[in-house]
């Protein structure tokens, strides 16, 4: 592709005014009956302007909680979440204001789509319900126009040929594009992709990605992509955060991560990626243990191949492994790993 | 893609008005192919007619006691087609008014308690916490008390008129249908469209009424055709049991006066089967219409979500 | 060896009031004892109904032509007993969303012995929980969860309880329809090795679909792609996903980028337009709207499948075979 957008992020200097930060933050679900479960059990991590991140893991490790908090949806327990150096509010009032500016895309665009509503009114929703009919700018738009605007940003064009459609008239690549119009009617500034195109066939994936490239090239529009896939996370990522039950175990570019990475869950996770076959596939036995069971010490000590082979023996940090907890990792900053093995 | 091309003329919001129309009209089309349920319909509008037309093709002084000109208890003859009553009415006069007023009573019962059941199961599917749990409560209380002793109670201390009968019957039907909204709400609630609402800044009137109600309207407008069949029951129950309007006629007090006269003993079939047969028919024919609706509706929620 | 499974000139149509939908227009598919062999295509290529027609799981509604051979016998042709005698023991399904193929409110250990007495009637209960004690080892679950709920489970255990299910009573064949397509890599990695451990101990043939070609290419040993209800290529497993020779399979191998690969950084590759309605099917070569290679003799010659590579390797594209078009 264009050889301008390089692949060093704008951001990695620690001084960086991130747009949108999570600091310690703490997300606990508590269940009558039951122990409380740690979704997201203390995470910082920072997207900068114009950058786009890709939150990886399994399912279990939180990166569906930690991008629901991001967005308001839910509370923290103990934490916070800061945009643009202030902290998020938890009245509605606040929220609504957060909302022009930080969007949020749903995984399946089939059920994220009222069935009953039309193309034009799911797009032009979050502009009535912000009462928005100018945009910024001083530039008075009506609502058709900021609508067509969202769909053509979109790659729906004509936008006008689509108004009058309901969403099972459409494929699942055009119903995500008039999700993400959604989102861009607002005109937002950062926007949270959940599994954005995990439910699209394959042949469609690309464009759907190309085009969130694209935003951000153009609209300088910043990117948190949650994915359990790493070669989408290698497709469009600046930074990558690996989550493992609910801590960010690995921080880093995103050349750094997947081709250098430093912590072995990141590794046994590259190692079974079907397409990599430079590395020694390690599958790793079990599942991701029950968040409101955490294990001590390393969280991932249990699983840990280093650790089972002996390696970490070696190395003199076992004890460590199965003792303490490794440091929370810091939001932004050079490439690191939460393993006493590999720091 | 199959958009019809749109911009020039007309605006979204008038090209979205005919494609409502359409979709009424391919509903009407759908219900055509429910034999039972335009069975239903047919006999309804019968009723209906009748009810509306009742002043024209009657004469509202056969229902005056005092001005009637029949004998008493007459079998059905060329003059009276249905005989008459034990003061003389005829019987099929009595029959088409005693019609308007079950009719009405049904009807203004249902519009009450849809109204009340609509709002109260929204509310409580829709608010967690506290509040939604005490409406829910709220639902389950009124649910248990029992209907005939709640008449009799109310009957006798605010007095026996249609309003009143009205009432009764709404205050103690809108419950079922409360519950039917809340678990309709409940499920709609979790879809991720109602999320994406959410995250786009949507307040609670705006999920409930964009949302969540006109995904429930179908299920509503099915369940109401069969509340009206159990109003006009009800409204039949306490009208023979000489709970209703004692100076209006309706299909049940023409069941208690017949009772009262004697008409099994006497043998006046003419003036105690037709009222229990036109509560039969119309209540069939309302059951009969809101099974196909359901039938109707169902699938489509089924499809499209 | 006579193969297992032999699918010859299948065509599948689903009839509906309005339209004819060709689900599945002449394909042919072979699996050998102990091979497995992958089946690759998006939403609406037919794959799936060609995977229910081996068993005449297909709905009413469609019509069928062609041969689907089991052992030698046509399948589409068998009588009722027969079927059911087949249906489990001689081919098994494994399906995809576990959660929703399993009855919510029977233990699992029930489910999975209920296709053992249905086959053999005379079997004990203590004989079929002990078969299913074995078959929940053989797939690396404790004794324990046959007493649970599917509910109880995690999405890589009850996808193990589906592939347990499908061993029951010891088919030839096996048939898994996108059994890893909702489960994370490392369970999905789980479940791969798992399956390829079976075929080699069982020497079952197990036919795999799925729409992740990187999936096939490194657990298959042959593979066939499919695009609105045709076969467009086939071949080794492994040499398809590396080098594709049809423009589809490029697009559909790109789909899943290589890690480290740097002419993927930044660079999504996707194909334009969407997967064919087969109401509506293109003329011609049904890929060519979408196809970068295309020429005018495209929209107008459907391509054969034809053998290059010595064999190695058939493709259905004339700019690939050389196909002149008559």
């Amino acid at each position: 592709m264009n050889a301008s957008t390089t692949a060093t992020n704008p951001n990695t200097a620690s001084d960086t005014r991130a747009l949108l930060e999570a600091s310690r933050l703490q997300v606990t679900f508590t269940a009558r009956g039951r122990p409380p479960a740690r979704g997201v059990d203390g995470v910082n991590l920072a997207i900068g302007q114009g950058e786009i991140v890709a939150l990886v893991g399994e399912s279990g490790c939180g990166k569906t909680t930690l991008a629901r908090s991001l967005v308001g949806l839910e509370p923290p327990s103990d934490g916070e979440v800061r945009f643009e150096g202030e902290t998020l509010g938890t009245s509605t009032k606040d929220l609504r204001r957060y909302r022009r500016r930080v969007q949020l895309v749903l995984q399946d665009p089939t059920g994220a789509l009222n069935p009953r509503h039309s193309v034009y009114d799911s797009v032009a929703e979050g502009l009535r319900i912000h009462g928005v009919v100018s945009s910024r700018g001083g530039e008075d738009r009506s609502e058709t126009q900021l609508v067509a605007h969202a769909l053509s940003q979109a790659g729906l064009r004509p936008p006008e040929r689509i108004f009058l459609n309901y969403p099972h008239e459409l494929s699942g690549g055009q119903r995500q594009r008039v999700v993400i119009a959604g989102a861009l009617a607002l005109q937002p500034e950062l926007i949270i992709a959940d599994e954005p195109v995990s439910s699209l066939d394959a042949s469609i994936r690309g464009e759907i990605l190309a085009l969130l490239l694209k935003l951000r090239d153009d609209l300088g529009l910043s990117l948190l992509v949650v994915t359990h896939d790493l070669g989408l996370a290698w497709n469009i990522a600046d930074r990558i955060a690996v989550m493992y039950l609910g801590r960010v175990v690995e921080m880093g570019t995103a050349e750094e991560v997947l081709q250098r990475p430093k912590h072995p869950y990141t590794k046994a996770l590259l190692s079974v990626v079907p397409e990599m076959d430079e590395l020694e596939p390690q599958v790793l036995r079990g599942e991701i243990p029950d968040p409101s069971r955490i294990p001590r010490g390393c969280r991932f000590h249990p699983r840990c191949p280093a650790l089972a082979d002996g390696e970490a023996e070696r190395a003199g940090v076992a004890g460590d492994c199965l003792a303490t907890s490794p440091d929370v990792l810091p939001a932004a900053g050079p490439h690191a790993a939460a393993c006493h093995l590999h720091p | 893609m199959s958009a019809p091309s749109s911009t020039t003329t007309q605006t979204p919001r008038q090209l979205t008005w005919q494609r409502r129309q359409a979709a009424a009209v391919r509903t009407w089309a759908e219900f055509r192919r429910h034999k039972s349920g335009l069975f239903g319909l047919g006999v309804l509008t019968v009723f209906a007619m009748l009810a509306v037309l009742a002043p024209l093709i009657t004469d509202r002084s056969g229902l005056s006691v005092t001005q009637s000109t029949g004998g008493v208890l007459e079998a059905p003859s060329s003059e009276f087609w249905l005989g008459t009553d034990q003061s003389g009415r005829s019987v099929l006069t009595l029959l088409i008014w005693g019609g308007r007023i079950s009719l009405l009573v049904g009807l203004l019962a249902t519009a009450i308690s849809m109204l009340i059941g609509t709002v109260i199961g929204l509310a409580s599917g829709h608010f967690k916490g506290w509040f939604g749990a005490a409406l829910f409560r709220l639902t389950e209380w009124f649910l248990v008390i029992p209907f005939l002793p709640l008449a009799i109670v109310l009957q006798a201390v605010l007095g026996a008129s249609l309003a009143n009968l009205i009432f009764v019957i709404g205050v103690t039907s809108w419950p079922g249908t409360a519950l039917l909204i809340r678990s309709q709400t409940l499920s709609i609630e979790e879809r991720p469209y109602l999320e994406r609402a959410r995250v786009l800044g949507a307040g609670n009137w705006h999920q409930m009424t964009r949302h969540v109600l006109p995904n429930v309207m179908p299920m509503v407008f099915a369940n109401t055709t069969l509340t009206v069949a159990i109003a006009i029951l009800s409204e039949t129950t306490l009208s023979f049991l000489g709970l209703g309007d004692p100076l209006r006629v309706s299909w049940g007090s023409m069941l208690d006066d017949a009772f009262a006269a004697g008409a099994i003993t006497t043998g006046a079939w003419w003036f105690l089967i037709p009222p229990g047969v036109a509560v039969i028919l119309v209540v069939l024919s309302f059951t009969l219409i809101g099974q196909a609706l359901e039938e109707i509706f169902n699938p489509r929620l089924r499809e499209r979500s | 060896m006579s193969a297992l499974l032999e699918i010859q000139d299948l065509s599948v149509t689903y009839r509906t009031r309005e339209d004819d939908l060709p689900a599945v227009r002449g394909v042919d598919l072979t699996v050998n004892a102990g091979e497995s062999v992958g089946l690759a295509g998006e939403s609406g290529c037919g794959k799936s109904t060609l995977a229910s027609t081996i068993l005449r799981l297909q709905p009413p509604s469609a019509e069928v032509t062609g041969a689907i051979l089991v052992e030698g016998e046509d399948v589409l042709t068998l009588g009722w007993g027969e079927l059911r005698a087949l249906r489990w023991a001689g081919a098994s399904m494994v399906f995809q969303g576990a959660l929703h193929s399993m009855n919510p409110v029977q233990r699992v250990g029930d489910q999975i012995a209920e296709p053992i007495t249905l086959h053999d009637s005379s079997v004990s209960a203590r004989d079929a929980a002990s078969r299913v004690e074995e078959l929940l080892d053989q797939v690396g679950l404790r004794s324990a969860t046959a007493r649970s709920y599917p509910h109880h489970l995690s999405g890589g255990q009850r996808q193990r309880v589906m592939i347990a299910m499908a061993l029951a009573c010891r088919p030839r064949l096996i048939i898994a329809d996108e059994p890893t397509t909702a489960l994370d890599v490392m369970v999905q990695a789980q479940v791969l090795a798992l399956l390829a451990d079976l075929v080699n101990e069982l020497q079952v043939g197990l036919l795999l679909i799925s729409h992740d070609l990187s999936v096939l290419g490194t657990t298959c040993d042959r593979a066939v792609v499919m695009y609105a209800g045709r076969v467009i290529e086939q071949g080794a497993a492994f040499d398809l996903f590396a080098r594709p020779r049809h423009p589809y399979t490029t697009a559909l191998a790109a789909a899943f980028p290589r890690v480290g690969n740097h002419a993927a950084r930044y660079a999504p590759a996707g194909l334009p337009g969407d997967p064919p309605d087969p109401r509506d099917l293109p003329s011609g070569c049904t890929f060519h709207p979408r196809c970068a290679r295309a020429v005018d003799a495209c929209s107008g010659h459907d391509p054969r499948l034809l053998s290059i590579d010595d064999g190695e390797r058939a493709v259905a594209c004339i700019r690939v075979t050389q196909e002149v078009p008559v």
